[in-house]
C-alpha cells in the first residue's frame, strides 16, 4: 500500500500542518467568547437605517463602559460587546444605541455573562476534554486487550491519541487564524472531532485486529497496508455522509451554528486524513521501532 | 423468509405510524389540515429551548455562607419555590426555575428560564425585587443615647441651613440586629382586628425562627422590638415598632400598625414572596434571544436537516444502489423514531441539539456503510449474495460496537460537562448514536432479508453492487488484485 510505503511524506504533512497550528495559536492568540471570559453580547436590528458605527460609538464611548466593541452585522443589525452589564448599564446601553430615541430598533438578543461563570466553564471545558481523552484511551486498551502481538494494546490506544490530538490541534488553529469565538460551541464541536476521530482509528484498527488474527500476510507491514486498502473507501464515504450534512448545517443552518459547523468540517476533513494516512502508518513505524530495539 | 417478510412489514407499518404520530402531534407540520388524532396528540409538543423560541435565561448566585450544611438544600429548594412564584406573577407559559450546584458549599445557583420574555429588565426586576423583614432589638442605653445626640446635631445642623455628613452612626439607628429575618418566616396573613376592625399582619415563623423570636421577647421585656422591611434599599423607618409586653411562645407575632387594608394586603404578599430563605441572591448571568431570531433560527435547523438527509439519501442510493435505497429508508425511520423520541421525552431541542442531531444523521449511516462495505467484499470474493449479506452484518458489528461505544463517552461526558446549549447536545448526539444503531442494524437487516435475493444472478449482483461505476468494473479490479496477490505469494 503506497500509504504504508511514503508514510514519511504524510507524516511530514502531519507534522507541519500540526507545528504551523500551534505556531497560530501562539502568534494570533485565542479569542474567548464572553461565555468563558465573562461579558456582554447585545445584538440590535435597526427598523429604518442603521446609525453609522461612528455614530454609535461615540453614544456609547458617553456611557464609559470600558473596552467596547462595536460591529455592524447582516443588513440593519448591530453587535455590541462590552464586559459584562448590569440590569441598568443594559437599559442605558439600549438608550444610547436609539440614539435618545431617534432610531428604532428591535433587540434581538443580549447576553451577560459574568466573569465568575465564565472562569468555571473554562475549567470545566479542560476537564471535560482531559476526561474524554482518558476515558477513549482506557476503552481503547479494553478493546484491544486481546491484541498484544506483535503490538501492545496500549500502543494502539497511545497512537489513536496522537491522531485524536491531530484532528483537535488544526481546527484550533484555523480558529485562531480566521479569529473566530473559542465558546462553548467551539468546545463542543472539538469533542465531537475527538468521539468521530476516533471512530474512525477504530474502524481501521479494527480491521487490523482482524487481519492479524486470520493471519493471511506474512509481514505486519503489509497487514496493515491491506486492512487500510479495504477501510478506506469506508472511510471516505463516511466522512463524505458526515461531510454532506455538515455542508447543509453550515448553508442552510441556524446562524449560532455556522461557526459550529465549520469547524466540525475542518476537524472532519483532518481527521478523516489522519485515520487513513497518520494513524496506520504510525502503527507500522511503531513496530518498526520495536523491531530494531529487539535487534 | 415468511417471518422475515412478516416482521418487515410490522416494521414498516411501526415506522409509518411512528411518522404519523409526530406529524400528527405538531400543528405546524399540519396547519390547518384535519388530522384524525391530534386533538389528542396535542399533548406532545416539540419542546423549544430558549434559542429557538425566544426568552431570558436568567443564572442567579445564592449566597448560603450562613446556613449550616444540612439546611442547604432546604434553603435552596425554598428559594426556589419562593422564585417561582414570583415568576409565576409574570404570567409566562412554561416558566422553568432549576437549582445547579455552585462553584462551592457556600452558595448555590438558581437558574431562571423565562420563555417568550424578551422584556429583560422587568424580569430581574420582578425576580431580584428583594424585600428583607428584619426584626431588630434596642441597642443598650448608652448607645440610643449617642445616636439620639446625634440625630439632635445632625437636625439642627440642618435647620441652621449646613449639610451635615450622614454619619455611620445616624445610618444604623437605635437597634440593633437580633438576627431574626424574613428567611424564618413560614407565612404572613392578613387579619382584622374583631372590635377596631383595623388591619393586621400575623407572622408565622419557622421551628427555629419561634425558637429565635421566643428568646429575642423574653429578653426584651418591656423594650421595643423594630420591624424593618427593605432597610438595605433604604428604607429605615421601621414599618411597625411594638413593645414586648411578654414572652412570646408558639412562633406567631402581629404587626398593627396605621396602614389601609390595601396597604396591609401588598404587605403581606411582599412578605409571602419576599422571605428569601437565604441571605442575598445576585444576577451572575442574563441572555435573551428575541423571539424572530429564535423563530428563524428554528426553521434553519429544519431546512438544515431536510437538505442534509436529501443530500446523504442522494448519495446512498447512487453509491450503494439496492441496499443504499433500504438504508434510506431505514434512516427515515431514524429520523422519526428520534422526533417522536424528542417529543416523548420530552427532549429540550436547542440549535445545538439540532446540530447534535442532524450530525448524528451522518453517523446513523456510518453503520450501514460499514456493513455494505464489507457485503460487497464478500460479494467479490465471489460468495452468494445471501451469504454475502450475512457475513457483511457479522463482521461489521465488531467495528460498530467499538466504534459507538467512544461516541457514547464523548456523549456522556459532554452530558454531565452540562450547561443547558451543551446537555441538548449531548442528549440528540447520544440518543441518536444509540437509535442508530437499532434502525441501521436491525431494521436494515430484516429488510434486506425481507427481499429475499436467493438468485445469484447478474441482475442481483448489480443491485447489490456499490459505486457509481457498475459492479462489473470493481469485480474485475478485485479480480486483478487477487491475481496480483497470488503471483506475490
Amino acid at each position: 500500500m503506497f500509504i504504508v510505503k511514503y508514510r514519511k511524506i504524510f507524516f511530514a504533512i502531519s507534522a507541519v500542518l500540526v507545528i504551523v497550528s500551534i505556531a497560530m495559536v501562539f502568534a494570533r492568540g485565542l479569542n474567548f467568547g464572553i461565555d468563558f471570559k465573562g461579558g456582554s453580547l447585545t445584538e440590535v436590528s435597526y427598523k429604518d437605517i442603521r446609525p453609522e458605527t461612528s455614530e454609535l460609538q461615540t453614544a456609547v464611548a458617553a456611557l464609559s463602559l470600558g473596552d467596547v466593541r462595536i460591529q455592524p452585522a447582516g443588513e440593519r443589525d448591530v453587535i455590541i460587546r462590552t464586559k459584562s452589564l448590569s440590569n441598568t448599564g443594559h437599559s442605558s446601553l439600549l438608550t444610547a444605541l436609539s440614539l435618545d430615541g431617534k432610531s428604532l430598533f428591535e433587540e434581538k438578543r443580549f447576553s451577560s455573562i459574568g466573569p465568575v461563570v465564565g472562569q468555571e466553564l473554562r475549567s470545566r471545558a479542560w476537564v471535560a476534554i482531559l476526561l474524554v481523552i482518558l476515558g477513549i484511551v482506557l476503552f481503547i486498551a479494553f478493546a484491544f486487550r486481546h491484541v498484544s502481538e506483535p503490538v501492545a494494546s496500549w500502543k494502539y490506544g497511545t497512537i489513536i491519541v496522537i491522531a485524536l490530538l491531530h484532528d483537535i490541534i488544526i481546527p484550533t488553529g484555523v480558529v485562531a487564524l480566521l479569529g473566530k469565538d473559542v465558546d462553548t460551541l467551539f468546545i463542543i464541536a472539538l469533542l465531537s472531532i475527538m468521539g468521530l476521530s476516533v471512530h474512525d482509528s477504530i474502524v481501521v484498527f479494527d480491521r487490523v485486529r482482524e487481519n492479524l488474527r486470520l493471519k493471511k500476510w506474512r509481514e505486519f507491514s503489509e497487514t496493515v497496508g491491506k486492512s487500510l486498502e479495504q477501510t478506506f473507501v469506508r472511510s471516505i464515504n463516511t466522512s463524505l455522509t458526515i461531510i454532506l450534512v455538515l455542508f447543509a448545517l453550515y448553508f442552510f443552518g441556524p446562524a449560532s451554528t455556522k461557526d459550529f459547523s465549520l469547524i466540525l468540517l475542518i476537524g472532519m476533513f483532518f481527521g478523516t486524513y489522519s485515520s487513513i494516512f497518520l494513524g496506520s502508518p504510525l502503527l507500522v513505524t511503531t513496530k518498526m521501532l520495536q523491531d530494531k530495539k529487539g535487534k | 423468509m415468511w417471518k422475515t417478510r412478516l416482521a418487515a412489514i410490522v416494521l414498516l407499518v411501526a415506522g409509518i405510524g411512528i411518522g404519523y404520530f409526530v406529524y400528527a402531534s405538531e400543528g405546524a407540520l399540519h396547519g390547518s389540515r384535519i388530522v384524525p388524532g391530534s386533538a389528542t396528540l396535542n399533548r406532545f409538543p416539540f419542546k423549544l429551548g430558549l434559542d429557538l423560541s425566544g426568552g431570558a435565561h436568567l443564572i442567579y448566585r445564592a449566597d448560603l455562607a450562613s446556613t449550616t450544611p444540612s439546611e442547604r438544600k432546604d434553603s435552596m429548594d425554598a428559594l426556589r419555590d419562593v422564585i417561582e412564584r414570583r415568576v409565576n406573577l409574570f404570567g409566562v407559559a412554561e416558566p422553568l426555575v432549576q437549582i445547579e450546584s455552585g462553584a462551592s458549599d457556600r452558595e448555590g445557583r438558581l437558574i431562571v428560564e423565562l420563555p417568550g420574555v424578551t422584556d429583560v429588565n422587568k424580569a430581574i426586576q420582578l425576580i431580584g425585587e428583594t424585600p428583607t423583614l428584619e426584626f431588630m432589638k434596642e441597642k443598650s442605653k448608652e448607645e440610643i443615647d449617642a445616636y439620639q445626640k446625634a440625630i439632635e446635631a445632625f437636625k439642627k445642623d440642618q435647620e441652621a441651613g449646613k449639610n451635615p455628613p450622614i454619619t455611620a452612626e445616624l445610618l444604623a439607628g437605635p437597634f440593633e440586629q437580633t438576627g431574626l429575618t424574613g428567611r424564618y418566616l413560614k407565612r404572613a396573613t392578613l387579619e382584622f382586628d374583631q372590635t377596631t376592625r383595623e388591619p393586621i399582619v400575623s407572622l408565622e415563623f419557622n421551628e427555629e425562627g419561634a425558637a429565635l423570636f421566643a428568646s429575642i421577647t423574653k429578653e426584651n421585656v418591656g423594650k421595643t422590638v423594630a420591624i424593618y422591611l427593605d432597610r438595605n434599599l433604604g428604607n429605615f423607618e421601621p414599618i411597625s415598632a411594638p413593645v414586648v409586653r411578654e414572652e412570646i411562645l408558639g412562633g406567631k407575632a402581629q404587626i398593627t400598625g396605621k396602614f389601609t387594608p390595601e396597604e396591609a394586603k401588598g404587605l403581606v404578599g411582599r412578605l409571602n414572596s419576599g422571605a428569601l430563605p437565604v441571605d442575598k441572591m445576585e444576577l451572575l448571568s442574563t441572555e435573551t434571544i428575541g423571539a424572530t431570531l429564535g423563530e428563524k433560527a428554528a426553521k434553519d435547523g429544519v431546512n438544515a436537516g431536510m437538505y442534509g438527509l436529501a443530500v446523504v439519501a442522494i448519495f446512498l442510493i447512487l453509491w450503494y444502489r439496492l441496499p443504499g435505497l433500504l438504508a434510506v429508508i431505514a434512516l427515515g425511520m431514524y429520523v422519526v423514531m428520534m422526533l417522536a423520541l424528542f417529543k416523548l421525552i420530552p427532549v429540550t431541542l436547542t440549535a445545538a441539539g439540532i446540530a447534535g442531531f442532524i450530525l448524528s444523521i451522518g453517523m446513523a449511516v456510518d453503520a450501514n456503510i460499514l456493513i455494505f462495505a464489507r457485503m460487497k467484499e464478500e460479494l467479490a470474493t465471489g460468495k452468494t449474495v445471501s451469504d454475502s449479506i450475512h457475513e457483511g452484518f457479522h463482521r461489521a458489528w465488531l467495528s460498530i460496537r467499538d466504534s459507538n461505544i467512544s461516541s457514547i463517552i464523548t456523549a456522556v461526558i459532554l452530558f454531565w460537562f452540562g450547561t443547558s446549549l451543551i446537555e441538548g447536545f449531548a442528549l440528540t448526539f447520544g440518543i441518536g448514536v444509540l437509535v442508530s444503531m437499532f434502525t441501521a442494524i436491525t431494521i436494515t437487516r430484516t429488510f434486506l432479508f425481507a427481499l429475499g435475493v436467493q438468485e445469484n444472478t447478474g441482475v442481483a449482483r448489480f443491485f447489490f453492487g456499490s459505486g457509481i461505476l457498475n459492479s462489473f468494473l470493481a469485480s474485475r479490479a478485485s479480480k486483478a488484485s487477487e491475481a496480483t496477490e497470488a503471483t506475490r505469494s
